[in-house]
């Protein structure tokens, strides 16, 4: 049997050997039967097998585990939490929709919270939501997972993850996931190895029996050879030596070995990827995705919500700078009722500064949520997909009128520096001719635009290297721009924490590297052995 | 750590109130909520709680309800109990809002 090497996004790190368990796709697609009595009797029935199967899990795991699903039992035991799912029910709408919507307020609740607590209650909803979704799909109860697997499937729930036992070793493959999920977060604090968006997992019916799975470089390797297996075994003992080295020294300034200073900042997806993080492993925050407040779909986040996370945010990081991206939307990201459905090619569409522009009254709300937010620490504005020097000018025309408003009615608040994200070749080329006060390379999308490769297609991954010579051009030249021009620049993408990609992107004059803070101590390991 | 000064205003079956401040380091979170609730529906007595004085109410049986109070730590947290049993339960819920539900 041919071995099989699947590349994806790293979700956490680690090495690991294993058998495989495939998971069965849980959520299963439901026709609805239309009769509002039915619905509701369908919805009741599933709330009900979810309670069984979560008191049927509480029996097998102790401490916190236990008690995070004993709070379930008891939110799903309570008829306050499906009421307005069975009112939409009465008036016509499918169950499967309308506890989906009547969950995804009450996790927006969450998620808005002030108190870091509550807002990590997010991911138990999100638990309780796809749990029942799944019994009204009449999928099977969910799969049980041998201690030490790799488990392999679309994606995986938290409570899944928690019913395994993660403390002898194991890993996640995914075909989709995300890494910034409750469970990558819940795999990092076990110290499981997750590789996630491998794309579709088809093995004929004849499933692998054992899989390697590199959740550092997000590579998995079914069937190995046992040559392949041998090299791999061997890179597990030398990276426990290694991983030991680095996490040592995560909380020293990175620098080089000929001792140049370079600063690494985090990359952020949301409030919970703080949640018991030291802010003195990074000198600051380089990203802030901010589309996390859009995803629930009851409408847009108002200031006041906005308002609140950004200033979480601000304060975790004391005085150290965050640059905090206006919304993303569009390509990848799709948000219900703002992006374009259908488009023929959504990452050359209406995405990013692009939308935003389009979407006056959205923009403004979120520039007054940051010029609020921007009294509270020191606040950078970054604005994602410019291509053009009149993008950057009309936006930055809208956050000075609303400063001016929000001045104007004495609400305290602060004009912060605005700069673009260099991710379209265009601006790279000319990134002079903005009036930006900074440029943050955006690597993942300025290499696929470069190289006109997604790097979730498969069949072209290969050409998605953001060190091939012609982004590592675009990238130096956006440094000796921002040089010329006395700004700063940094990088935030995937290649940051690629430790191949370390060398050649600080020869491009980078001095600021963003990373996922899962990756900070290989990153500043990394820097540690390049010298110039 | 209370004001535990709970005061009959009528004979009958007028409200009951008294207030606590929570204790408990992470505020009346998953846990203390479920112990709050589970312990309030062995009552038969209505049992509201809120944050101010005047409300607004929320149901003590319904952890769902209690969650999105999200009281933290230091909130004082009112309580307005009527029925048969109610000095009972008024009781039994200062007794666990003071005692930092056990894991102050």
């Amino acid at each position: 049997m041919a071995e099989i090497h699947l590349t994806g996004r790293a979700a956490s790190p680690g090495l690991a050997i294993g058998p495989v368990t495939v998971l069965t796709n849980v959520v299963a697609r439901r026709t609805a039967v239309g009769d509002p009595a039915q619905e509701a009797a369908a919805l009741r029935a599933a709330i009900e097998a979810a309670t069984d199967e979560i008191a049927g899990l509480i029996r097998t795991v102790q401490g916190e585990a236990a008690e995070i699903l004993e709070f379930q039992v008891a939110m799903l035991g309570d008829d306050a939490l499906a009421e307005g799912a069975y009112d939409a029910i009465s008036v016509g709408v499918a169950a499967d929709h309308a506890w989906r919507s009547a969950l995804d307020a009450e996790i927006a609740g969450y998620r808005a919270a002030d108190d870091e607590y509550f807002r990590g209650r997010a991911a138990d909803l999100v638990d309780i939501r796809d749990r029942v979704l799944a019994h009204l799909g009449g999928a099977d109860a969910v799969a049980t997972i041998a201690a030490g697997s790799i488990v392999a499937g679309d994606d995986i729930s938290p409570s899944v993850f928690l019913a395994a036992d993660w403390t002898g070793g194991g890993a996640i493959a995914l075909a989709a996931g995300s890494p910034s999920s409750h469970v990558a977060m819940l795999a990092r604090a076990r110290g499981a190895p997750m590789v996630v968006g491998l794309g579709p997992l088809d093995w004929n019916e004849r499933p692998p029996a054992l899989a390697l799975v590199d959740g550092d470089t997000g590579t998995v390797i079914f069937d190995p050879a046992p040559e392949t297996l041998h090299v791999f075994e061997q890179r597990i003992a030398a990276a426990n030596v290694a991983r030991a080295a680095a996490e040592a020294g995560r909380f020293d300034p990175a620098l080089t070995a000929d001792g140049r200073r370079i600063r690494v900042l985090i990359n952020v997806a949301a409030p919970e990827d703080l949640a018991g993080l030291d802010p003195k492993i990074c000198d600051g925050i380089g990203l802030v995705r901010t589309e996390f407040l859009f995803e629930a779909s009851h409408g847009l986040p108002d200031e006041e919500t906005q308002y609140a996370a950004y200033r979480r945010i601000l304060e975790w990081a004391g005085q150290k700078p965050v640059t905090i991206r206006t919304l993303d939307a569009g390509g990848d990201k799709p948000i219900l009722g703002l992006t374009v459905d259908g488009e023929s090619n959504p990452f050359l569409g209406l995405r990013g500064i692009r939308l935003s522009l389009g979407q006056p009254d959205v923009f403004r709300v979120q520039l007054r949520a940051l010029l609020r937010a921007a009294v509270h620490g020191s606040l950078k504005v970054m604005l994602p997909m410019v291509a053009i020097p009149a993008e950057f000018d009309r936006a930055a025309a809208m956050l000075d009128a609303e400063f001016a408003a929000l001045t104007a009615q004495g609400v305290a608040s602060a004009r912060p520096p605005l700069g673009i994200m260099v991710e379209v070749p265009a601006a790279a080329l000319r990134a002079e001719d903005f009036d930006a006060a900074f440029y943050s390379i955006g690597s993942n999308d300025l290499t696929q635009y470069t190289m006109a490769a997604a790097r979730d297609i498969g069949a072209v991954a290969d050409l998605n290297d953001t060190g091939n010579p012609a982004v590592l051009e675009l990238i130096a030249r956006t440094v000796e721009s921002a040089n010329k021009r006395g700004v700063e620049v940094s990088l935030c993408g995937d290649a940051a924490a690629e430790t191949r990609l370390i060398k050649p992107l600080l020869a491009t004059g980078l001095r600021t590297l963003s990373v996922a803070p899962v990756a900070v101590a290989r990153l500043k390991a990394a820097i540690a052995t390049v010298r110039e | 750590m209370h004001d535990a000064n709970a005061s009959r205003a009528t004979e009958t079956m007028a409200p009951l109130t008294a207030s606590a401040i929570l204790v408990n380091e992470v505020g009346l979170h998953a846990r203390p909520s479920v112990k709050l609730t589970q312990s309030a529906k062995r009552f038969a007595a209505a049992i509201e709680l809120a944050l101010a004085p005047d409300g607004p109410w929320t149901d003590a049986k319904s952890p769902v309800k209690v969650m999105r109070v999200k009281a933290p730590k230091g909130a004082t947290l009112h309580f307005r109990v009527t029925g048969a049993d109610g000095e009972a339960a008024l009781a039994a819920m200062l007794a666990l809002v003071n005692d930092g539900f056990g894991e102050a």
